[in-house]
């Protein structure tokens, strides 16, 4: 009877409903915004711009302003993001005081001993009690005005920094599960994604180094990235042409190649991080696109779910990979080359674990063999919690995309709420159980 | 002995089975028939304690057995034969015999005692099977007599068979039956499903006939004729089993010559435009191996196929539809569909190409394309979205036909067309068929049911152990003694 009522229902339902985890998603959200709501005190340009508003009314432009912070970077840009304005407004006797009680004392009292009339006193929250109680004995202080930004109530997981954090957290995992979906809806499983991973960055790091190092030229990055790649794509082909050609099962193929990537890693890399990089190399892992602030890593990530989406629904390949995973004897009979369209997968599995590599050594700005381990578990738990099937068949890219936000959600809000990173472990564990029991039950 | 009044199971959506009554007597065979989805499964299911009835009593001698779990029911003496057999392959007959029989989980197997017992109980079957065999080198015939063997080991006052003929040979069949006649005499109550209308005419002391999850009656077998079991069975009078139809026999499309493998002897044969070639024999006389060979499914170790006087690749099924053949195999679940995809894409696998630029496919007009043929065909669907694993055997038959169809294949291959599909449909999947000649394509038939291949086949060959025996060249006068000889007789021919 809703259906009657509401016929837009229906079609929305059908739409969501091979996504049921984005409800999971939705109350790990809800439940870590509530358990993380408390004082937030505004900081950097966003302090900055609301305490010049605050002196720009009131101040005279002679006035003397005392600007008040710990040393630390953030406070620092703080301090020189205010001066700067204040100083475009006209303001003359603009004073800096970065550090500690003492510092913060010593400056406090030249300020007393400045006599242009009144003088401003501007902090953030964090120094605010030190500031106080430094005034208090200092009788010249006395009717000097405190400004710190107005605090406000709100959930510090949803804090747009620490969405950001979240999705780059993830990106890796996140980018080398699109392959992994397709791979687990052919019925398969690759097990040599978190290796590659190692072997990518590695092998990305020593081609940087050799071509240059840190003088290394933006198409001497690229080059070394797209090397990387493409051994890793090789990798992932003769997983699968062992998988086709020998009929071996995709467990021990890739049981194997896991081994061989790893090692092949240590063998380069000597066993050692290798480091030689110029800044520029940390580009495509930490770098922020200027207009949203989002890390470019997050963009790729996002652009490879899209492709995949429209692979997955919109192309004949996509159908095939259903259909070679559903039943692969039905679609070979109906002609479809099952043989290529595996190799496919795994090629393209072993592409992406390279891509995820490569954006994890540019975020390290390094590459060492010690990286992605134990990734193809996480990376496994991310497709699986996003509802695709270990037996094959059935499955959606993007709710994998869930499945791996899901994942990360938890870290996240179990670090905001300073969960023991052991007991992070037990829980993680027990709630990728949890999801896909939810989601098992709902089928049925 | 089993007496079931007024029992009732509905699951969400439907009436599965609608207040059922039913008598079973010690000493009798008692066929219980009706269409696929009648509600046979269900009941039987709930004797065995598989489904909780709703509503209604299920009564064995003087006790009720209503709701008892499946073992406790079995414990009583009710034992059920289910089509999947429910053996562990790798393990050897006497260890399925006993498997859950074990008197206590630590002690030591009493080797020589199971041993006794398991020759004791298949020697009363007839079986000449060494209790150390595994059951995975059995054929499906001797596996289902170590399956009854085991329903026998206990105290078994009923004794219920789920389609035991489907997948055995006649003569395995002939051999079956004689078991349950002995068990009949040893005063046994026997349930026995078929869709085998001749078996139940053949075996049964009572009909039990079901329709639509209503039980209709019980009748004494000899007071029906098969005529009026379907009619029962269908609901509506049925004009005659196989459709006529115009037969116009033009040019040879298919030209087969000395195709052979490891199993099959060199095979040459022809089918004709407009024609129904039926392929006739025993199971496992090389019937869907020959097929698959044409069809490149398999790979074959000499000889050509030609389609059209073309030749066509061995051994890749991509290569023989592009060429013009279409296979329909025996196995829909196995190898014919991906059931976990919808119709509508199972409809389309193999047919992409022809909507799709650039491998994108152009969804609106596989949407069109499938309401086309769904119409056409009369396949009933809740919606395109449903899944093919969903549908029922008829309508995924069809499904499967109209794949071919958009394919517009020239030579169209079909194995066992109405295995498993109701009365009902099959005379659909036989119209379908004859269309199929009708449009010029050559249409190759390999059916078990002998009265279907000599009811809808031009000209019919038969096979016997991997070689091609004989061809009867006119169906219509001939007689299902005359296939049967060919299949099985050679050696005295």
């Amino acid at each position: 009877m809703t259906a009657e009522r509401f016929p837009w229902i229906d079609p929305v339902r059908r739409r969501f409903s091979g996504y049921g985890m984005l409800g999971v998603l939705l109350l790990l959200s809800v439940l870590f915004s509530v358990l993380t709501l408390q004082d937030q005190h505004p900081s950097g340009d966003r302090a900055a711009s609301e305490l010049v508003d605050v002196l720009e009314d009131r101040a005279d432009r002679q006035h003397a302003i005392l600007l008040v912070a710990r040393d630390s970077d953030q406070d620092r840009s703080f301090l020189e993001a205010m001066r700067t304005k204040l100083t475009d407004l006209g303001f003359t006797d603009v004073r800096l005081a970065a550090g500690g009680p003492p510092i913060i004392r010593a400056a406090c009292e030249e300020l007393a001993s400045v006599d242009t009339g009144r003088r401003w006193l501007v902090t953030l929250n964090t120094s605010l009690p030190v500031v106080e109680s430094i005034t208090r004995t200092l009788p010249a202080l006395a009717d000097t005005e405190i400004l710190s930004p107005r605090s406000y109530r709100w959930p510090t997981f949803l804090l747009p920094d620490n969405l950001r954090n979240v999705a780059n957290q993830i990106a890796v995992i996140a980018i080398v599960a699109v392959g992994m979906t397709l791979v687990i809806i052919t019925a398969g499983i690759d097990l040599s994604v978190g290796s590659l991973i190692a072997l990518s960055a590695v092998v990305c790091a020593w081609l940087v180094k050799a071509l240059g190092g840190a003088g290394a030229g933006p198409g001497a990055m690229l080059l070394a990235g797209l090397g990387a790649v493409l051994l890793c794509a090789l990798a992932g082909l003769f997983s699968g042409t062992m998988v086709v050609r020998f009929r071996l099962p995709p467990f021990i193929a890739t049981l194997a190649m896991m081994q061989v990537a790893s090692g092949v890693a240590y063998i380069i890399a000597q066993g050692r991080p290798i480091y030689d990089a110029p800044d520029a190399f940390t580009t495509l892992g930490r770098g922020v696109d200027p207009a949203l602030g989002l890390p470019y890593a997050v963009w790729l990530m996002i652009a490879l779910y899209a492709i995949a989406h429209l692979l997955m629904s919109r192309t004949a390949l996509g159908r095939h990979i259903y259909a070679v995973g559903g039943n692969l004897e039905a679609a070979r009979l109906a002609g479809v080359r099952t043989g290529l369209v595996l190799v496919f997968v795994y090629a393209l599995c072993g592409a992406l674990a390279g891509l995820g590599g490569v954006v994890m050594a540019s975020q390290l700005k390094s590459g060492a063999p010690t990286y992605g381990l134990m990734y193809e578990l996480y990376v496994i738990a991310a497709v699986v919690v996003g509802g695709t099937s270990l037996a094959g068949g059935q499955g959606r890219v993007l709710g994998t995309l869930i499945g791996a936000f899901i994942i990360a959600v938890i870290q996240n809000g179990m670090n905001l709420t300073n969960v023991e990173s052991y007991t992070q472990k037990v829980v993680l564990g027990l709630v990728i159980l949890g999801a896909v029991l939810l989601d098992r039950m709902r089928k049925r | 002995m089993l007496r079931l009044r007024g029992v009732r199971k509905t699951f969400p959506g439907t009436v599965a089975v609608a207040g059922a009554d039913l008598d079973v007597l010690p000493g009798e065979i008692l066929a219980l028939v009706g269409e696929n989805g009648a509600g046979k499964s269900t009941l039987i299911k709930m004797i065995a304690g598989a489904h909780r009835p709703d509503v209604g009593q299920i009564e064995l001698g003087d006790q009720d057995i209503t709701g008892l779990s499946p073992a406790k029911v079995m414990d009583q003496g009710v034992a059920v034969i289910y089509q999947e057999l429910n053996q562990v392959p790798g393990l050897t007959v006497r260890d399925n015999l006993f498997l859950g029989r074990e008197p206590s989980l630590l002690r030591p197997l009493d080797r020589s005692t199971e041993d006794q017992r398991a020759r004791q109980v298949l020697a009363r079957l007839g079986c000449d099977v060494d209790p150390d065999t595994r059951i995975a080198d059995l054929d499906l015939a001797r596996r289902q007599l170590v399956e009854i063997a085991r329903a026998l080991l206990g105290e078994v006052r009923i004794l219920i068979l789920d389609e035991p003929t489907a997948t055995l040979t006649p003569r395995e069949t002939e051999q079956l039956f004689t078991v349950l006649d002995e068990l009949r005499q040893g005063g046994l109550g026997l349930v026995f499903i078929s869709h085998r209308l001749d078996e139940v005419a053949r075996l049964a002391d009572r009909v039990a006939v079901m329709r639509d999850g209503e039980m209709l009656g019980t009748w004494n077998a000899a007071d029906l004729d098969r005529r009026q079991l379907i009619e029962l069975m269908v609901g509506r009078s049925l004009e005659q089993e196989f459709p006529p139809r115009e037969v116009t026999i033009g040019e040879p499309i298919l030209t087969v010559e000395n195709l052979q493998s490891n199993d099959l002897e060199a095979a040459s044969f022809t089918a004709h435009a407009g024609e129904v070639l039926g392929l006739a024999g025993l199971v496992g006389a090389g019937r869907t191996e020959l097929m698959r060979l044409v069809f490149g499914a398999d790979r074959p170790q000499s000889g050509t196929v030609m389609v059209d006087g073309r030749l066509v690749p061995p051994g890749s099924p991509r290569s023989a539809i592009q060429h013009g053949l279409a296979l329909l195999t025996e196995d829909r679940k196995g190898q014919g569909l991906v059931l976990d995809l919808t119709a509508r894409e199972n409809f389309a696998l193999g047919n992409l190409d022809r909507w799709s630029r650039g491998g994108w496919i152009d969804g609106a007009r596989e949407e069109a394309v499938f309401a086309g043929h769904v119409q056409r065909l009369g396949i009933k669907l809740s919606g395109s979205e449903q899944k093919a694993g969903e549908l029922s055997g008829g309508n995924q038959q069809k499904l499967l036909i109209a794949r071919w169809l958009e394919r517009d294949a020239r030579v169209v291959i079909v194995d066992e067309p109405t295995r498993g599909i109701d009365v009902g449909a099959k005379h659909d999947i036989y119209e379908l068929i004859n269309d199929l000649a009708a449009q010029g394509k050559a249409v190759v038939v390999i059916s078990s049911e002998l009265p279907e291949v000599l009811g809808i086949c031009d000209r019919i060959l038969v096979m016997h152990e991997g070689r091609i025996t004989g061809e009867i060249t006119d169906p219509a006068n001939a007689s299902q003694a005359d296939v049967l000889a060919l299949a099985v007789a050679e050696e005295s021919a």
